[in-house]
């Protein structure tokens, strides 16, 4: 038997604060198991070798905001066997997609000495808009152990573990007491994808939606009751329009609020 | 023969704890925590819940001063004892990749032996109803198994009933009537404040041998009684059980699943709380070298759209019939699979689901669709938060 190849991974940037490769970088541990299984084959945040593609798996972080992005995702995704997405910007266009809703010329315009220069895109979208991907891992940033989780799936060609059910089962299964219900703290955990673990509830916060809209998000009952429970609309639109702004149902959301 | 009853003063009763730890119980009761009275492991009474109460409504838990020291004068916590028994994620086993193939590894049950200190009735039926899915049959529950034969049992009885009980329509309470190895009432008046105790098995007697007691005067007994008898008819809610089963299996098509379909946000906290709702998933997991596995099972809910999953999609793919087949399960279904209703009135999926879903107020209204009159006392369930 030829020995094994090693699977080639590459990792690229789009429009994003870099925090999920970042996440990759965090898995100390894991990493020098990920760096003897796969070969690191462009990941410019971490190492200076960039190898030419094919690559086994492309993980994509970012959106894409400029026509020189609009086209570099394309070559992307013809180099790439896999493409996963990495985190809220790439997944769902950021918080960078509150551009979405203004004229991107009028804050070039405030922002740049000389708005000349800046070519960029009126909307900040998800890498899906304009690719076939494999698989979006979600997450503002992503979830660490759920990185590794992606990628050790994508090496042996199984599912995921990556539940999309609601934030309330992770909380639950720690056993944290609802912040909603014992002291009403709206929460944007029953509409909210799991993956953090619950983080902010056992901190005693509400959820701020940081992983995205769950499988079958019921966005309109949980404003209904946040309304009961004492927000504004201004406070339900800001809610939903955070870093999954522009995913499909929370922007139909916060529209509903404006 | 007449029931024996002892009288366990309110100043001794941090002997109870400290003879259930020299016994190498580790004592898990009542105790204050994240704005609610939560269970979790007590060493002394100090850490107790001592003059706070609960008020619950539909969607809504808040803790409130009492104006007297009862160390039980609350409802039903957040969570039940369901955790503690069966536990929320389990490691069921692991394996390694040998040169010849793999090599499986079992995982050591381990089972800490654990008193529980302060069960309601409700809740003592839905270990009796967890018993039948995990240790009846012919295939057991090891870890439900090993967990459950070490338990000891400290019942109380309810003092008050709570917003969303609904014990006295389940026959479920709110007198404890077996399946405890000591059972407490307790009384606390202007000058007195004691605990009337109940003997369940010989574990319990011989655990009331070494704390200080008496017996109890008639009188005493009486006022246990009459406090019972008090409390089962507070119940905040009330659920008409009569030809329940039928009226649902008549009602698979009703337009209030599509109501209750609106408001249901699908986010499963009604089973997580419920204390007899049991189901897992399977979760097997790889490292990145490909050498390691395990299989890990976790709670899951008919609630997620993974639960109906199969070849193709999920049976369940919308609201109305994930939460049509919950309560259909629980007020139904469940007396065919295992003789009892799925439900023992503990009120927990009402108080803890985030929109104040309420499963008596749906079985009233499919009741109601059939040209049924209101019932007299049944409290219009809609709750404000
Ligand atoms: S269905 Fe609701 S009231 Fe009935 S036992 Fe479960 S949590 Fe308690
Ligand atoms: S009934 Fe309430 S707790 Fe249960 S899934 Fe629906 S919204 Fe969540």
């Amino acid at each position: 038997m030829p020995p094994k190849r090693k699977p080639k991974l590459a990792v690229w940037k789009f429009a994003s604060c870099d925090g999920c490769q970042l996440s990759l970088l965090d898995c100390e541990d894991e990493l020098l198991d990920v760096a003897g299984e796969i070969e690191i084959a462009y990941f410019p945040e971490a190492t200076r070798a960039m190898v030419k593609g094919p690559y086994d798996l492309s993980l994509v972080e970012g959106s894409v905001t400029t026509p020189h992005d609009a086209q570099r995702i394309q070559k992307i995704r013809k180099e790439s066997d896999y493409l996963v997405t990495i985190g809220a910007c790439a997944t769902a266009g950021g918080i960078q997609a509150l551009r979405n809703y203004k004229d991107v010329r009028e804050f070039i315009s405030f922002v740049y000495a000389t708005p000349e220069y800046i070519e960029t895109l009126p909307k900040s979208t998800p890498i899906s808009d304009h690719v076939f991907v494999d698989f979006e891992l979600r997450g503002c940033p992503i979830n660490k152990y759920q990185l590794v989780e992606v990628i050790s799936a994508f090496l042996h060609g199984r599912k995921p573990n990556t539940p999309p059910h609601s934030v309330c089962v992770e909380c639950k299964q720690r056993g944290t007491v609802c912040v909603m219900v014992a002291q009403g703290t709206p929460c944007m955990g029953p509409v909210t994808h799991a993956g953090c673990g619950a983080i902010c509830p056992a901190f005693n916060r509400g959820c701020y939606g940081c992983f995205g809209p769950m499988e079958s998000p019921d966005t309109k009952s949980l404003s209904d009751w946040w309304k009961r429970l004492g927000a504004s609309d201004d406070d339900i639109l800001r809610a939903f329009r955070s870093f999954n702004a522009y995913a499909e149902i929370f922007r139909r959301e916060s529209e509903a609020h404006e | 023969m007449t029931q024996q009853f002892s009288i366990l003063e309110r100043e001794d009763f941090q002997k109870l704890i400290d003879v259930l730890s020299a016994d190498g119980y580790q004592v898990i009761g009542p105790t204050l925590g994240e704005g609610a009275v939560i269970y979790d492991e007590l060493t002394s009474i100090e850490q107790m819940p001592i003059g706070w109460t609960d008020i619950q409504e539909g969607g809504k838990y808040r803790l409130e001063r009492r104006d007297d020291d009862a160390l039980f004068g609350f409802n039903t916590s957040p969570q039940s004892w369901k955790r503690f028994l069966h536990p929320p994620s389990v490691r069921l086993w692991q394996a390694h990749r040998t040169d010849e193939g793999f090599e499986l590894q079992h995982e050591p049950i381990e089972a800490p032996r654990m008193a529980f200190l302060g069960v309601r009735s409700c809740d003592l039926h839905a270990i009796a109803i967890q018993d039948k899915v995990f240790m009846n049959g012919d295939y057991l529950d090891p870890t439900y198994k090993s967990r459950r034969e070490k338990i000891f049992v400290v019942a109380v009885n309810c003092g008050q009933a709570g917003g969303t009980c609904f014990c006295s329509s389940m026959n479920t309470g709110p007198k404890a009537e077996g399946g405890f190895d000591l059972a407490l009432t307790e009384i606390v008046e202007s000058r007195q404040h004691y605990f009337v105790v109940e003997v369940g098995s010989e574990k319990g007697q011989e655990v009331l041998h070494q704390l200080p007691h008496r017996p109890a005067k008639d009188s005493e007994v009486k006022a246990a009684d009459n406090l019972l008898k008090k409390v089962s008819k507070q119940m905040g809610r009330i659920l008409d059980t009569e030809q329940m089963q039928d009226i649902l299996y008549r009602n698979y098509e009703n337009a209030r699943w599509d109501s209750v379909a609106q408001r249901c946000l699908s986010c499963a906290n009604c089973t997580m709380v419920c204390p007899t709702c049991f189901c897992t998933t399977i979760q097997d997991v790889t490292d990145l070298s490909g050498s390691h596995a395990e299989r890990v099972r976790r709670w899951d809910s008919c609630f997620t759209m993974d639960f109906s999953y199969i070849h193709g999609g999920s049976i369940r793919y919308s609201q109305k019939s994930r939460y049509r087949q919950w309560m259909t399960h629980k007020l139904a279904t469940w007396f065919d699979q295992f003789g009892t209703a799925g439900c023992v009135g503990c009120g927990r999926c009402i108080t803890w689901c985030p929109v104040g879903i309420d499963l008596t107020e749906e079985m009233a209204a499919i009741r109601e669709s059939e040209g049924a009159a209101p019932k007299p006392g049944r409290k219009p369930a809609s709750a404000k938060p």
